[in-house]
């Protein structure tokens, strides 16, 4: 039914293999600065880190780069809800 | 199958969908079925069992309360009955009830599609829908006793308790996941089955309700699934997660409760907001007022509802920015609620009304949704809900929204549609006459509860102080009037499924979506070629008579 | 059943739409385990310092290998997937094996992981996590809960990778009909996407 759509996907080999360079060599950053400690930044950095590692997983490994428009709204979508339930948890948790 | 129905089709003849049984006869010819529509059914017939059985509960409940001390029952059984209660109308009728009923029959055909996108998947959320069902029933007969921790489930005393509380967390962890099938396959059908040229501004206002409704099952959830998961692992192991023996916090555990119990509510009431919207331009013979202001409240509600869960907590000891922040965003989403009703009415205005039962029940849903939604924001409001909070006025007013909402907007949705699925016309002055039975009953039985509750009748207790014996009565005598109305108003809708004068005209109602425009009842396939959209949704003339053949 | 797939498979076929399904059933995973986030984040707000104490029980090394095990896993994952768009079926194959030798792995280095914490000890309800601090019993308890429901996901992911093998072997799975495998493999993603955070947030937080 929608042939021409489905065979959009192609990604080499290589592509995989240089973002797979970048997740381990992001794990190796982020262990070494764990030991250092940038008080209220150390968790931030820890999780930036991890951010970035994601955003490679899902843009290359999940092929959302080349997807269409509309998935990468529903992964904003439930972000955003995932986010702002975390953000209005804390207007409790942290004015208390 | 393909070759059945191609053979079938050589002959001329485009089997309804209640004649092809495809493989099986009877029974399994139904639950093996993934047709939408036999879906669509066996949700219905399912669902409505579990409401018979709530019911029976409730009205148990109301008779233990028509007198102060002992009646009927002791106080175990009945804080036994008032969680059966709850988690049955709740997880096993209300928030399924409009979208994995009527939904999954209307929803393809009003896109103009054959199916939903992952029909299998659509079986399988009924079959887990039974499997919770059958959870939430061995809760009750098995040793132990039903739980008795209110269907909120409320830490600490949801972990001690010592009744099947594992069986109900597991069924309402189940049932969980079966509304999540739903909403997934929902959101997928609307993205990639509307029929050529219905553009997302020419869908009929269900759908938008539907489609936003989806969302809130597919995100919402999975969370209250995880919490309730969570307790049932604290049963089991002892793990400290919320006991605060433990260390763990029970305030958090209510935060995660209402993180998906407050957007359900919204799960709830969307999808009776769009059988309004469909009901109200076909009897009133106008266009719809406000299309696109409807269609975008109803993600704003979704969007809105799903922020406003801490309402719910506003005397457990929050912060202040919490209470703030959440009561000014539980008066926002009054916003788009509004917008919707006054749409509502400003169609109905200078309109050709023909008062039909689907309108009746429509018109009920309009009054007693607004009693139900004014009073939600007297607990919006901080210091009013100090006072009426855990009160009967709690109850009354989640009643007036629950079931004079929801509750009668499945009813005017039975009265609207049912005609169309099996082609079958019921007897029309009978359902007004329960219409007036059922209204009048349901005012008398919840709005006593507003009353007493604003001087302090505590909910979910088992006993009262004398003063309070009146409206408890008066309260009883209600839901005896209620069951009488719901008793005449099923009898009537089963009666014509049997006896009831065959309808074959495609348009019953005089309606301009896409159902009408299929046989009554619809073809297996429900479009023998999937049309081609041009026009907007409800393009009546104004004031013009319609095309409409006479059915009475 | 075997004919009502028939019709799905060809007549309504739609790659995109299975996807579009596979994410949204991705977004409630994610949820899932979000709402252990939630507590994670909340108590260890509440308890800080006694989450830096708990988290010195935990072996950092084995924690570091699991994540570059799992990282590995997901690569040869997306290989299979291009390998199968070439047309390299023994290849694709391969990669798939590959894969589910490493989610095997995985669950070998969390076993031996969890009866070292057992033997000292430290599990739910033991005299010797009950008489830490609250705290500390809050870490161990999420952190069985959220590993405890990672590793199972693992265990349903390296199931689902294993029958998309065999599909591959008995050629259902092709150069032209292989969203069955994407699907399987963006379970595997977000597998290994759960992980990278559970790593940092349990393991780097002394």
């Amino acid at each position: 039914m929608h042939k021409d759509e489905t065979h959009q996907h192609m990604h080499g080999y290589g592509i995989y293999i240089l973002v797979w360079f970048g997740l381990l060599t992001l794990t190796g950053v982020t262990v070494a600065v764990a030991g250092i400690n940038f008080g209220a930044l150390t968790i931030a950095t820890a999780l930036f880190i991890a951010a970035v590692k994601s955003y490679l997983v899902l843009t290359i490994f999940m092929h959302l780069r080349i997807e269409q428009k509309a998935f990468k709204i529903f992964l904003l979508v439930a972000l955003f809800f995932f986010v702002i339930s975390i953000v209005l948890l804390f207007a409790d948790y942290s004015f208390r | 199958m393909a070759d059945d129905v191609l053979a079938i089709k050589g002959n001329g003849h485009e089997p309804s969908y209640l004649e092809y049984t495809g493989k099986g006869k009877g029974l399994k010819a139904w639950i093996t079925s993934t047709d939408h529509k036999r879906i669509g059914i066996l949700y219905l017939v399912s669902l409505l069992s579990f409401y018979v059985v709530g019911v029976l509960f409730g009205f148990l409940m109301r008779l233990e309360l028509i007198a102060p001390g002992r009646t009927i029952m002791d106080p175990q059984t009945y804080n036994q009955i008032f969680t059966l209660h709850g988690v049955i109308m709740i997880f096993l009728f209300v928030i399924p009830g409009i979208p994995a009923a009527f939904g999954n029959f209307f929803l393809p055909i009003l896109i103009g599609a054959k199916d939903v996108a992952f029909p299998r998947i659509n079986l399988l959320s009924w079959y887990l829908f039974v499997l919770g069902g059958l959870l939430a029933v061995l809760s009750i007969l098995l040793p132990g006793g039903p739980a008795d921790t209110g269907w909120t489930f409320y830490i600490p005393y949801s972990v001690r308790s010592g009744t099947n509380v594992t069986y109900a967390l597991m069924a309402a962890f189940v049932l969980g996941f079966s509304s999540i099938l739903t909403g997934l396959n929902f959101v997928t059908t609307v993205h990639r089955l509307r029929a050529p040229g219905m553009s997302w501004f020419k869908m009929p206002l269900s759908i938008w309700s539907l489609y936003a409704t989806a969302w809130v099952q597919v995100l919402a959830t999975p969370i209250i699934g995880i919490t309730l998961l969570l307790v049932a692992v604290e049963r089991w192991f002892g793990v400290g997660l919320f006991d605060p023996a433990l260390g763990g916090d029970p305030v958090l555990f209510q935060h995660l409760f209402w993180i998906y119990s407050h957007p359900a509510v919204y799960i709830m009431i969307l999808p009776a907001m769009g059988v309004i919207s469909e009901i109200i331009p076909v009897f009133a013979r106008r266009t719809i007022f406000g299309y696109k202001f409807i269609a975008f409240s109803s993600i704003g509600i979704a969007l809105f509802g799903s922020l406003v869960w801490a309402h719910h907590m506003f005397t457990v000891g929050m912060s202040d920015t919490a209470q703030l922040v959440f009561s000014l965003l539980t008066f926002l989403v009054a916003i788009p609620s509004a917008i919707k009703v006054f749409n509502w009415t400003a169609t109905l205005y200078k309109g050709s009304i023909d008062l039909a039962p689907p309108l009746l029940f429509a018109l009920g849903f309009i009054f007693l949704f607004s009693i139900g939604g004014f009073t939600g924001l007297f607990q919006g409001t901080l210091a009013v809900d100090i006072q009426v909070h855990d009160t009967s006025f709690v109850v009354a007013h989640f009643h007036y929204v629950m079931f004079g909402g929801t509750g009668f907007g499945i009813f005017a949705a039975m009265h609207y549609w049912l005609p169309k699925m099996f082609g079958r016309m019921y007897n029309q002055k009978v359902a007004k006459v329960a219409f007036w039975i059922l209204f009048t009953g349901f005012n008398v039985l919840y709005f006593p509860m507003f009353i007493m509750g604003w001087l302090g009748m505590p909910r979910r207790y088992y006993d009262y102080l004398p003063e309070f014996h009146i409206y408890h009565f008066i309260s009883t005598i209600g839901s005896w009037i209620l069951i009488t109305g719901l008793i005449i108003m099923f009898t009537n809708l089963i009666h014509s499924l049997k006896k009831g004068k065959i309808v074959t005209e495609k348009n019953i109602w005089g309606g301009e979506t896409l159902e009408w425009k299929v046989p009554t009842p619809p073809p297996l396939e429900n479009f023998e070629h999937i049309p081609t959209i041009t026009e907007v949704p409800y393009e009546y003339k104004e004031n013009e008579e319609p095309q409409m053949e006479e059915v009475k | 059943m075997n004919t009502e797939e028939h019709t799905v498979s060809h007549v309504h076929r739609d790659d995109i739409g299975s996807r579009m399904g596979m994410w949204l059933f991705l977004f409630t995973e994610l949820l899932l385990f979000g709402g252990m986030f939630f507590l994670y984040s909340v108590y260890r707000f509440i308890n800080t310092e006694a989450f830096h104490i708990a988290a010195k029980e935990l072996n950092t090394l084995i924690g570091c290998f699991n994540t570059a095990i799992l990282l590995t896993s997901s690569l040869t994952m997306a290989l299979s997937i291009t390998a199968i768009q070439k047309d390299k079926k023994g290849l694709s194959i391969f990669f798939q094996l590959l894969t589910i030798l490493m989610a095997f792995g995985f669950l070998v280095n969390k076993y031996f992981e969890w009866t070292t914490k057992f033997h000292h000890g430290i599990y739910p309800g033991s005299d010797t996590l009950l008489s830490m601090d609250s705290g500390e019993i809050l870490f161990f308890g999420l952190y069985y809960v959220m590993t405890g429901l990672h590793g199972l996901h693992v265990i349903i992911g390296a199931v689902l990778i294993g029958i998309m093998t065999r599909l591959t072997a008995k050629g259902v799975i092709t150069k032209d009909s292989f969203v069955k495998l994407e699907s399987a493999g963006l379970y595997w993603h977000l597998v290994d996407i759960i992980w990278i955070f559970l790593f940092p947030l349990f393991y780097l937080i002394t």
